[in-house]
Order: structure tokens, then C-alpha cells, then sequence
């Protein structure tokens, strides 16, 4: 076998290695996203109630709480960035990065300090290569979240934002997560989550318009809201860790996938030039033969006269 | 066919138990409750503890509920808790297990937890 066609050989060999593990994370993803949509189906029913009973009080009773009041000129934000822990998701982590740096910016334009909380190891290496400052950063779950784990990411949140501003609080909380809207797109999103617009979280849960009863609180409405907000925002954050988790699996897919079209594009022209190289091989070597036997047959034919 | 109402019981990553029912008692912070059909509506804030409710086919469901809300309108009842279930869900060697291992480690969290998982069980 010639030089060329052993180097040939054996790149296909290794691009054939390469396409099969390509072609299995295509798989598991794939057969991931499913659950983690599951997993978001399952959490929406508490979701709603939440939204419903949290509607219910703000517009049922005048209690003013510092998670549903804006502040006349708030003058520190926090920004709950959420990425994935593993590569190979194609432009996953760095959408959501992008989102994160363009609502940074608009906040720092708006002359308020930002405060970033981030959850996933890619978030945290991007801002640790650059030397940004975080306040808190939370990894290794974003597969599959649990509701254990919003908790842990919504307790610091809620005490930066119940604190006072000139005690190291935030007035505002924004979160930066990458919404799942169909197999194919996932868009990062960036959305104000607290101070708290009743509006808006009627329209996300679809309860918009419902004319809600009286209600009677027990103990009193202002306790009522008290416990229901920090559950509010835990059910937000866990919402928008589901949704990323099935960005993320979906994101890897495509580009496995991709990976995978990639790899099979390339086997096909390799062998063309392996075929090619082997034909030429064939090629010189008969030319050699004949050549040689006509060279041969030119040295007996003289020695005969 | 006597009255009944529709109550869900969801916790925050599914939902645990869904059906009529002709009665709900439910720990508030302010005390026991008990919501029939045409109760007026109320939202409240639960304790940890059990949750009892007697079906309309006349059985009864028991649950372990730690902390969370109760909502009542419309002849509809919302239950919602972080953690909630049911009692032939909880294991109670388990539970108990988890009592002595919260009471070695004095972990007052997981000492209530235990405690009402075991309540629920007893309940039943």
C-alpha cells in the first residue's frame, strides 16, 4: 500500500471513531430533552396555583411588600445568568452569555450597578477568564435541575433584593435563561423578574383576564404575601432551569447532529481520494509492468540479430 | 348525590393527588381548618403536617404536607407545597430511620420532616 493511501485509511478510520460517539450524544440528548420536557409538564400545574394565589392577594387586598414595589430610582440590579456545565452544545452557553452582556450593558446605561449570580460552569469560566466579578455562582446541576436546587439559587436572591440598596441590596432581578420553544429553536430570553408585574405573570400562565373572588386570608394578607413571594420566585427560577436544561439537551442534539452530517460528508470524500489514490497506485504499477516488459522484450529482440 | 369539591394536591415538581372530595382539614399557622363545599374563599398559609381528605367515594386520603399554601374558590380547592406525600407513599421504617439519624445530628428540619411523615402514617 502506497504512502498516500495509508494516510488516507487512516483518517477515515479515526473520522468513523469520531462520528460514532457524535452520533451517541446525539442520542442520549436526544432521548433526554423528552424528559426534561416532561419535567417542566409536571412542574406547571404548582406553577399556575402559585401565580393565581400570588395575583389573588396583590390585587385582592392594598398590602404593599418590597418584592412587588418599584422603587423610584433603583440604583442596583441583580442579574441571575443561567448556562450549562458542559460544552459541546453548540452556541448554547454563549447566547445566553450574549443575552447576559447586552442586559448588563442596558442596566449600566440606566446608571444602575450590576450584581451577577451565575449557574453553570461555562457562565462561570467565561466571567472567570475575564476577571468579572460574581457574586455567587452555583454549578453541576444543570442536566437535570431539582426543586432543591432553585431553592439554593432563590435564597440568596431573595435576600439581596429584601435587603436595603444602601446596605448591599438590590431593587431589581433580572434573570437570563434560554426559553425552549419548539425541538428546533431556543432563544435566550432575559426577563425582569422582580419587582414583580402582576400582569406579566398573569400572561405567562395563561390566567390573564380570570376575575378572581374575594378571598379570606388566613392568617392576614400581609403574611399570606409574605410567605407566597419567596415560593413565587423559587417556582420562577425553577421554572427557568427546567427551560434551560431542555435548551440545553436540545441544543446539543443539533449540533451533534451536525457533528455527525459533518463527519459522514467527509468519510464519503476521503474514500473518493482513497479510491483515487488506490486507482493511481494501480495505474503506475501496470504502466511499471508494461514498461518493463517492453523494455525486456526491446533488450531480446536486439540480442537476436 | 351530596356536595363535593375538586381538589388538587401539587407539589412543586408534580402533582400528587387530584379528585372530589366532601371534606379537607389542613394545618394553617393560625390552626386546623376544614373546608366543606361551599366554603367562603380563602387562601392560607399551611404548617408542615398532615393533610386529610375524606374522598367522595367515601375513603380517605392522607398526606404529608411540609409547608406550602391552601386556596379555596370556586368550589375548587389548590393545595400547593413544596414537598407533599401521599401516606402509602411514605416508608415508615424510613421515616423513622430519619427521625433518630435528624434527633443524633440535631437537625430541627429534618426532625419535623420526619415527625410529620410519621404523623401521616399514623393518621392513616
Amino acid at each position: 500500500m502506497g504512502a498516500q493511501l495509508r494516510v488516507y485509511k487512516r483518517r477515515i478510520k479515526s473520522v468513523t471513531a469520531t462520528k460514532k460517539i457524535t452520533k451517541a450524544m446525539e442520542m442520549i440528548a436526544a432521548s433526554r430533552i423528552v424528559k426534561a420536557q416532561r419535567k417542566v409538564a409536571a412542574s406547571t400545574p404548582y406553577a399556575t396555583e402559585l401565580t393565581r394565589a400570588v395575583t389573588a392577594v396583590a390585587t385582592g387586598s392594598n398590602t404593599k411588600h418590597p418584592l412587588t414595589t418599584e422603587t423610584d430610582n433603583p440604583t442596583r440590579a441583580a442579574v441571575l445568568l443561567i448556562t450549562s456545565d458542559r460544552g459541546l452544545a453548540g452556541g448554547y452557553s454563549s447566547n445566553a452569555i450574549k443575552a447576559a452582556d447586552q442586559l448588563t450593558e442596558r442596566l449600566r446605561g440606566e446608571g444602575k450597578e450590576v450584581d451577577t449570580y451565575i449557574v453553570g460552569r461555562k457562565g462561570v469560566a467565561y466571567y472567570g477568564f475575564r476577571e468579572r466579578k460574581v457574586a455567587e455562582s452555583w454549578t453541576g446541576f444543570t442536566d437535570s435541575p431539582s426543586y432543591g436546587d432553585a431553592k439554593k439559587v432563590a435564597a440568596p436572591l431573595i435576600e439581596a433584593v429584601t435587603t436595603e440598596t444602601a446596605e448591599g441590596g438590590v431593587d431589581e432581578l433580572h434573570i437570563v435563561f434560554t426559553e425552549f420553544v419548539s425541538m428546533m429553536t431556543q432563544t435566550p430570553v432575559q426577563n425582569r423578574m422582580l419587582p414583580l408585574s402582576l400582569e406579566k405573570a398573569a400572561e405567562e400562565t395563561g390566567t390573564k383576564g380570570e376575575i378572581l373572588p374575594l378571598f379570606d386570608f388566613e392568617p392576614s394578607a400581609e403574611d399570606v404575601l409574605d410567605a407566597l413571594l419567596p415560593r413565587y420566585v423559587e417556582s420562577r427560577i425553577y421554572n427557568a432551569l427546567l427551560q434551560a436544561a431542555a435548551s440545553e439537551h436540545a441544543a446539543r442534539r443539533r449540533a451533534m447532529k451536525s457533528a455527525t452530517d459533518n463527519a459522514g460528508d467527509l468519510i464519503n470524500s476521503l474514500s473518493r481520494l482513497a479510491n483515487a489514490a488506490r486507482q493511481a497506485e494501480i495505474t503506475q504499477e501496470i504502466s511499471e509492468i508494461v514498461g518493463g516488459a517492453s523494455a525486456l522484450a526491446d533488450a531480446t529482440a536486439g540480442s537476436d540479430k | 348525590m351530596a356536595a363535593e369539591l375538586h381538589v388538587e394536591l401539587v407539589a412543586a415538581d408534580r402533582s400528587v393527588w387530584s379528585g372530589g372530595a366532601t371534606l379537607v382539614i389542613a394545618r394553617t399557622t393560625s390552626g386546623d381548618i376544614g373546608v366543606m363545599p361551599g366554603h367562603q374563599p380563602l387562601l392560607g398559609v399551611l404548617e408542615s403536617g398532615p393533610v386529610t381528605i375524606r374522598t367522595s367515594e367515601g375513603g380517605t386520603v392522607v398526606a404529608a404536607v411540609h409547608g406550602g399554601f391552601i386556596t379555596f374558590a370556586d368550589n375548587k380547592l389548590s393545595l400547593l407545597a413544596e414537598i407533599a406525600e401521599l401516606a402509602e407513599e411514605i416508608d415508615p421504617q424510613r421515616a423513622e430511620r430519619a427521625l433518630e439519624r435528624a434527633k443524633a445530628e440535631s437537625d430541627a428540619a429534618a426532625e419535623r420532616r420526619a415527625d410529620v411523615r410519621l404523623r401521616a402514617v399514623a393518621v392513616r
